[in-house]
């Protein structure tokens, strides 16, 4: 299948996202009204609610977090802009990529030329193991499930076919965490505010105060191999390698290239767009990668005219360490098999030739599944607009990745986003 | 269609009488487990079930230690970890299912490759109990 150029060009001309993180006193549509508040301050000229002719959100299960169905009207009640089209798109830890994509479909058709996307998810409602067996439902609850996979077991399963292909050192897992962390520290949107330094130099000091033997770890590495702080999951992953439970929600404003000057003199373009899908993980032709996320990339840069080297940065979704170094692969920002050395020599990080995850990513910023593909394109927006501020990346960037999983890589979608000017 | 016994449901009847079954394509001879009515490979209709001898190769595996809560019914936590993986069947394609027999006290030193054999395993609560698929060494 060739990648057709869009019908009409669309553009993001507003972004904005909640807090991520764990807020007990907060429902879903608090955390979207926040995130539209926000949103509302970033188009340039401004934004009446008005024009929004409608409204796509991406939420994997707010059914089983919070007992709600039906989510996307009452959001847009919640914001004011009933009785516009309001859907909910549901493809897992997709959801938020899959609702802006089907909104730009719908503005490249021509049907409108304002849409609002949203991304949500309320998960920490429920105790953790209920958490853990809704997340479940994304995989193949018959086949996959019932031999005792668990999400963190998926990806480990992932990780030893990876490493016993390349010969991989998972402390390479590590370095992604404490990487995502640094870049997290400097994002205070972002669930982890915190470098694992400061996750250590904390823990010390809780220990000092409460009278207890305070640890001895010296380097992250200590740290992050003791296994009483970073307890193992799933072999070989351990806590920090494994995203949180998160609430959180994110919008993006999206328009065509006919209206966008009565919105701002600055778009970021939608360059490419991508989506593929799978079946379970056992029945993939490899397990040392996402087949899906490959596809949906060729699809993305195909569409885009350009090639993984011209991407000056991506988000990408690191919902466990692993799915990072197998992501800068399948995106074909390196070699199959050199991920995890990259990793391990920092050319990923924001200084490095290929920086992935400015934001923190999902492990540190937070992942609140159904928003974190569109708190993808709110971090792509900032840097590229030029103020993500501490965490700005160096240099003049014009493309941007980004890459949002469902599952195991039942799905993946792909956006290329061109800043032109 | 020319076999009507291939409804997802037979999978599991047969994991009761311990025998793994899939599907072959008349077609292309592809085969399929969980056995499927729809060729992924040539898309024809025509299958028939076909029963696999039950042995393989471990592809890919990881020892749990925070469990599902199905797991944790069954017994399993930190301290009695499991082990689930995915199997290459000697006919080709691969299935999920837990491992069993395997020594779990160093999970690097499980060796990817090790030959395995079906067996069954159960669990769940007494009016729920039924058999699941798993795998030991060979």
């Amino acid at each position: 299948m060739t990648a057709k150029k869009l019908a009409r060009g669309v553009a993001v001309a507003g972004v904005g996202m909640s807090k991520f993180g764990v807020f007990s006193d907060k429902s879903s549509r608090d955390l979207f009204v926040e995130a539209y508040q926000e949103l509302r301050k970033t188009v340039e000229k401004g934004l009446s609610p008005k024009d929004i002719e409608a409204f796509y959100l991406g939420n994997f299960s707010a059914d089983q977090f919070e007992k709600q169905g039906h989510l996307a009207p009452i959001v847009a009640s919640w914001i004011g802009i009933s009785p516009v089209a309001s859907a909910r798109m549901e493809d897992a830890c997709a959801s938020g990529s899959v609702a802006l994509r089907q909104a730009i479909l719908a503005i490249a058709s021509g049907q409108y030329d304002v849409v609002l996307v949203g991304g949500l998810e309320k998960m920490t409602d429920l105790p953790t193991a209920a958490v853990t067996d809704a997340l479940a439902s994304a995989a193949d609850t018959l086949f996959e499930i019932p031999a005792g996979f668990t999400f963190p077991g998926f990806y480990a399963t992932m990780a030893t076919a990876y490493m016993d292909k390349y010969h991989a050192d998972p402390d390479a897992f590590l370095r992604v965490a404490i990487k995502n962390h640094e870049n997290g520290a400097l994002n205070d949107k972002a669930q982890f505010n915190q470098t694992i330094k400061d996750v250590m130099a904390g823990k010390k000091a809780k220990a000092e105060q409460k009278g207890q033997p305070v640890p001895t770890w010296e380097t992250e590495m200590d740290f992050l191999k003791d296994s009483k702080a970073n307890p193992m999951i799933a072999w070989p992953l351990r806590l920090f390698d494994c995203s949180p439970v998160s609430d959180g929600a994110a919008a993006v404003l999206l328009v065509s290239e006919d209206v966008v000057s009565k919105y701002t003199d600055h778009p970021i373009y939608v360059a490419g767009i991508g989506q593929a899908s799978d079946g379970a993980l056992a029945e993939r032709e490899s397990l040392t990668e996402v087949p899906s996320a490959a596809k949906a990339a060729a699809q993305a840069y195909e569409m885009a005219g350009i090639s993984p080297a011209d991407i000056d940065f991506a988000e990408v979704h690191d919902c466990f360490t692993i799915a990072e170094i197998m992501a800068s692969e399948d995106l074909g920002f390196f070699p199959r098999g050199e991920g995890w050395k990259v990793a391990m020599e920092g050319k990923t990080s924001r200084t490095g030739e290929h920086p992935i995850n400015p934001s923190g990513g999902l492990k540190a910023k937070g992942h609140p599944v159904g928003a974190s593909g569109v708190a993808q394109v709110v971090e792509v927006w900032k840097q590229l607009q030029g103020i993500a501020g501490a965490r700005q990346l160096p240099g003049s960037l014009r493309y941007a990745l980004t890459h949002n999983v469902g599952g195991t890589g039942q799905t993946t979608v792909v956006h290329i986003f061109e800043k032109r000017n | 269609m020319s076999d009507c016994k291939l409804e997802t449901k037979t999978f599991f009847q047969a994991i009761e009488n311990e025998v793994l079954i899939g599907s072959r394509c008349l077609s292309c001879g592809h085969i399929s487990i969980p056995q499927r009515y729809i060729c992924s490979r040539c898309h024809s209709t025509e299958a028939e079930r076909l029963e696999f001898v039950g042995t393989g190769k471990l592809a890919a595996f990881t020892v749990i230690y925070v469990p599902a809560t199905e797991m944790m019914k069954a017994g399993y936590d930190s301290k009695n970890p499991y082990m689930v993986g995915i199997v290459t069947l000697d006919e080709g394609p691969r299935i999920s299912a837990q491992i069993v027999g395997m020594d779990l006290s160093d999970p690097a030193k499980i060796k990817i490759g090790t030959p395995l054999k079906m067996t069954v395993i159960e669990r769940g609560p007494e009016e729920q109990r039924r058999k699941f698929l798993a795998f030991e060494p060979l």
